[in-house]
């Protein structure tokens, strides 16, 4: 790891303030500080954003499921609040990495980090999440724009998450054998206006599956996806899954989200 | 107490320190005036180096010194070694190329050490390395097993790639059983490669003191003594009896730290040349790069069966990498510790094996839990079931009729098995598994939608490698035999020096035990001492599950020698004679009386011996003070565990998710010293096996970059893919050594690959590779679905 300033910054104005072209945010480190030694990066100012009250917190209204990016994977797993009104929320981040990880790592962290197989994207996209930066919100279908990267502007800071509180939901991930990240991740959410099935793991970013969801529009059942058949053409092929397995796996793995809704 | 010593769950004295923190591994170590080091390595498979340009570098902050291939010619420092000499079946000596621990005109893998940088931190280390230059010509890499023969020669003068073509067997008997056979059951295989991932990686500190010519390195060694030996004898770095190397706590090795590596030795060669202490902790990538790899076999094997399902004859043709160097034992792996075990615990009365070793451009092959009886495990076991499935019999029926049944047994390759009883561990482990009640459990599967299926295992395997005489005649450079030294202190405890090396096998408590049983002194005044070569005798290290039956009989027998001295010094105590004194539970008695000496008093004679007010301890005549003997143990045959496992596996047809739901085994570890340890033996040993079934696998891509350099990508087994595992045993006592046991260090790991396997097989009803990823089995039934649906 190469040297840099530490600040650990105790509201969202003196964190932006610190910020710079040479700076980056830090919350979990579960991402940062493994790349920072590997030194895959390395930065003039590491600002801590962990100590800042508005990033921690969970509210929940009838409408909405509000998260602070601060707020730990362990933390949303074990909210009897959000379990309440998302519970596929709590599975989802029940399921990050290990216990260490799940300690350590941020909601925020996760989503500015946006790896293509990630977990929480796909519950933002499903659930039509809104993310509160220091500047402004920004709805999650305009906030992933591609492979690790984001709408987030230098020195934008995401404060939390606003998750839309679906009629039901259900997360399931098929992990990678090695990373257990998701080698393919299906977020289903049954909203009034319509089924959202969002996919992580299979493509260069997050995206969601418009044939399972017109299918599921139809008929919300697992029988609506037994013919369904995935365009393969542009999902991922790595040493782990060939493109046509993830396909594959997209569907068996919305089939149990399906029956898994709650 | 002393006799229920043999056989008791003695709870690990080791783990307490370990769990709290409280272990010292090298990397834990810290000495005044320390420098760091930080390797240069080839980012190419292959390629010829022009340049290393260090100038940018050496004017970096902090850097103490930088050394290239260039110092290591000019301060004479020689390459590593391959320790055992393989005869081709053409009469020629195998072939090797030169292994420099700092590579000057070539590269052969990704990963090898081209310089290293020594700076007053790591950080600037590090930094100074991203200025080293190292101007390279890349060449075309050769990586695949099969095809390496056919590829572009990596050195010159080592012909298609050819480390040696041997074989061994009757090729003419041979021939004439698969002449006569009733059926020819073909099989070809693969044995994938494995990352060793020892939870520690390597570390090594050098410490010279210029005023004594004392030279120390801290290493993470299985095998301290012959580290010294090696760097010593053939790298020249120092005199062996000025050189002292001590392996402290070592968090796991499997092999892949019995061998002094190149870091080992440009780490003692630098702290001599600076004058300082130099420290090297290996990142894991680095492990993954470069520590040596296990197995990596391409093989095709034939069985000759008679149609009473008699098995006549066995001829394998195996192809084994070795990587881009010949390692220490990286030539007896794919031979001598494979090829005398592919006739398994079966009466197979002719068999031929030919191993062609290859190089290529990957990380060098070593041993690896196991080292070449999992190769011929898989291999024997997966070919029964395929030769009881092609004549449609009962697997588990066919493996019965071939079994070896009175012992001593010669097999007809090499080995001669002086006990066991196979019937009895297959019959129990049947009996454990419920193979009965498994169409039912099948049938339940299935009306869930899953596929259900069995596999069985048997095997023998030989550990303790022995006697000297033997493996020397069959080109070891080293005798295999091991010491100890028992030494009482005054005061009646003692300290036990072992010439074996624990990594995690818990030899302070099952060594302990042996001692408190002997000698019938309380556990907790037994210290076991190893890893420091100024502290014990020389010892061979810890390897090929040897060190209880060779250097646990090495410490019973000097316990032997104790108990010998003992009884004249307490004949003279007791005015008898010493064929009048019985030892029992620590105390010297003499026949037929009451009149004893407890061994506490003997040893505190030993160092009083005289009379002076209320001590009364005169020695005999002509015995000498003190109380400590050593004694070097070398067996007269190698011993040989077997055991039968038995797996059940059931498969997700959506996914291909194999999930092990059942595992039972029954092993014959002749006798058993410290049960629970055994069992943690055979639990690590199972774990890694399954996970080289279904999840581990090192990847190279075609231009030799190795994929699955982190745990990113490189799968390993976790607790929850494992079901609670039945483990029980039998017992036949070895012959070979005083204290009847037989080893237990890698059978799980050598037994499970071919269990699960087979399993894996039986459900889905078609061959596959290891590992059986979920990806393999899908596609295997998708195939077998298009397949059937064309057939209709
Ligand atoms: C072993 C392991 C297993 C894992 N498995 C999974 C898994 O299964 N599924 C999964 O989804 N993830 C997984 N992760 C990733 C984990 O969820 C991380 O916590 C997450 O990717 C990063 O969160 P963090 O809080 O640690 O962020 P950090 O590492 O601190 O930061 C990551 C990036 O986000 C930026 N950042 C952080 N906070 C903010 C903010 N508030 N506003 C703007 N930018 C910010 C940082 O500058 C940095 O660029 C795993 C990680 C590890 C180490």
């Amino acid at each position: 790891m190469k040297s840099f300033n530490y600040h650990s910054a105790s509201t969202v104005a003196e964190a932006t303030g610190l910020a710079s072209k040479a700076s980056a945010y830090l919350s979990g480190g579960m991402t940062m500080i493994p790349s920072m030694k590997m030194r895959l990066a390395s930065y003039k100012d590491v600002i801590d954003v962990k100590k800042i009250k508005q990033l921690h917190g969970i509210k929940v209204s009838s409408k909405s499921v509000t998260i602070g990016a601060a707020t730990k994977h362990a933390e949303v797993a074990q909210s009897k609040e959000i379990k309440k009104a998302i519970p596929a929320l709590c599975t989802l981040a029940g399921k990050i990495g290990d216990a260490q990880v799940r300690n350590r790592g941020t909601l925020g962290g996760s989503i500015a980090n946006n790896d293509p197989t990630a977990c929480y994207p796909s519950a933002c996209l499903a659930l039509n999440a809104i993310i509160h930066t220091s500047e402004r919100k920004i709805e999650a279908a305009k906030f992933f724009t591609g492979m690790f990267e984001t709408a987030l502007k230098k020195g934008e800071l995401i404060v939390a998450v606003e998750f839309s509180i679906p009629e039901k939901s259900s997360y399931v991930k098929f992990p990678n054998p090695a990373s257990r990240y998701a080698m393919v991740g299906v977020f289903v959410a049954k909203h009034k206006a319509g089924v959202q099935v969002a996919v992580t793991g299979a493509k260069a970013g997050i995206y969601r599956e418009k044939a399972i969801e017109q299918a599921l529009d139809k008929n919300f059942s697992e029988k609506a996806l037994d013919n369904i058949i995935i365009d393969s053409s542009d999902l991922n092929s790595d040493i782990h899954a060939s493109a046509d397995y993830r396909a594959s796996l997209i569907i068996s793995s919305a089939k149990q989200a399906v029956a898994h809704c709650k | 107490m002393a006799s229920s010593m043999i056989g008791s769950r003695v709870e690990r004295t080791e783990d307490k320190k370990f769990i709290t923190g409280k272990g010292r591994y090298t990397a834990d170590i810290t000495l005044h005036g320390q420098t760091y080091a930080f390797f240069i390595r080839s980012p190419h498979a292959r390629a010829k180096i022009k340049k290393v340009d260090i100038s940018k570098a050496l004017a970096a902050p902090g850097v103490v010194t930088i050394l290239t291939g260039q110092d290591i010619i000019k301060d004479k420092i020689g390459g590593l070694i391959a320790g055992w000499k393989i005869v081709s079946k053409d009469g020629t000596d195998m072939k090797l190329p030169a292994h420099p621990p700092l590579a000057h005109d070539q590269v052969n893998y990704v990963g090898d050490h081209v310089a290293v940088v020594i700076a007053e931190s790591l950080e600037e280390a590090r930094n100074a390395a991203e200025l080293v230059n190292v101007d390279y010509k890349v060449l075309t890499a050769v990586v695949n097993t099969a095809s390496a023969m056919t590829s572009e020669a990596i050195y010159e003068g080592i012909d298609k790639n050819l480390c040696f073509d041997w074989e061994l067997g009757d090729k003419a008997k041979t021939e004439e059983a698969f002449a006569k056979a009733d059926r020819i059951v073909h099989l070809k295989l693969n044995n994938n490669r494995l990352v060793p991932n020892a939870m520690e990686p390597r570390a090594s500190i050098g410490e010279y003191n210029s005023s004594t010519d004392d030279l120390t390195l801290y290493t993470t060694s299985q095998n301290p003594h012959l580290t010294r030996l090696v760097i010593s004898a053939f790298n020249g770095v120092h005199p062996e009896h000025k050189f002292r190397v001590v392996a402290p706590d070592v968090g796991g090795g499997f092999g892949s730290k019995i061998y002094p590596y190149a870091e080992d030795v440009v780490i003692a060669y630098a702290a001599k040349k600076i004058g300082r202490p130099v420290k090297w902790v290996c990142e894991r990538t680095d492990s993954f790069l470069s520590d040596c790899h296990g197995r990596d076999h391409v093989t095709e094997a034939e069985l000759a069966v008679r149609k009473d399902g008699i098995v006549t004859g066995l001829r394998v043709n195996t192809i084994a990498n070795l990587g881009g160097y010949g390692s220490l034992f990286a030539t007896v792996t794919p031979t001598y510790l494979y090829a005398p075990l592919i006739v398994g615990l079966y009466n197979i009365p002719a068999a031929y094996c030919n191993v062609k070793a290859v190089f290529t451009n990957t990380a060098p092959v070593d041993a690896y839990r196991g080292a070449g009886r999992p190769e011929a495990t898989y291999l024997i076991e997966r070919i029964m079931d395929q030769a009881a499935n092609e004549m449609g019999m009962d697997r588990a029926e066919f493996r019965k009729k071939n079994f070896i049944t009175a012992f001593p047994h010669q097999q007809c390759l090499v080995h001669n098995i002086d006990s066991g009883d196979y019937h009895a561990h297959f019959n129990k482990a049947l009996e454990l598994a419920d193979y009965k009640g498994f169409a039912k459990r099948k049938a339940d599967s299935a009306a869930k939608g899953k596929l259900r299926g069995i596999g069985f295992s048997t095997y023998i395997e030989a550990c303790g490698i022995a006697p000297s005489s033997v493996v020397m005649s069959i080109g070891a450079g080293v005798g295999l035999w091991e010491s100890a030294e028992v030494r009482f202190n005054a005061t009646g405890n003692i300290s036990v020096f072992t010439g074996a090396h624990s990594h995690g096998q818990g030899h302070a408590t099952t060594f302990a035990q042996i001692v408190a049983d002997k000698l019938g002194v309380p556990m907790a005044n037994i210290d076991l001492v190893h890893g420091d070569t100024d502290k014990g005798p020389f010892g061979m290290g810890t390897y090929g599950s040897r060190s209880l039956a060779v250097g646990g009989s090495a410490i019973s027998k000097a316990c032997d020698k104790i108990i010998d001295k003992g009884k004249r010094v307490a004949a003279h105590m007791l005015e008898s004679t010493p064929d009048e004194i019985d030892f029992k539970d620590g105390e010297f008695i003499v026949r037929n009386s009451n009149k004893k000496k407890t061994i506490g008093e003997i040893a505190f004679a030993c160092y009083l011996p005289g009379t002076y007010g209320e001590i009364k301890s005169p020695l005999p005549a002509g015995v000498e003070p003190g109380l400590k003997e050593t004694a070097f143990y070398d067996p007269i045959n190698f011993s040989f565990p077997s055991g039968s496992h038995v797996c059940e596996v059931e498969i997700d047809q959506d996914t291909g998710v194999t999930k092990v739901v059942k595992y039972s085994c029954v092993d014959d570890f002749g006798t058993l010293i410290n049960p629970m340890i055994v069992e943690g033996q055979v639990h690590g040993g199972l774990a890694q096996g399954i996970g080289q079934a279904l999840y581990e696998n090192a990847y190279y891509d075609e231009t030799g970059q190795l994929v699955t350099a982190s745990y990113m990508d490189y799968a390993m087994p976790r607790a929850d893919h494992f079901p609670e595992f039945k483990i029980e045993y039998t017992c036949t006592p070895a012959t070979s050594n005083p204290l009847g046991v037989k080893g237990c260090g890698e059978a799980g790991a050598i037994a499970s690959p071919p269990a699960v396997m087979n399993a894996v097989i039986d459900a889905i009803g078609t061959d596959i590779s290891m590992p059986a990823t979920s990806e393999k089995v899908w596609q295997a039934l998708r195939t077998k679905v298009k397949s059937a649906k064309k057939a209709a």
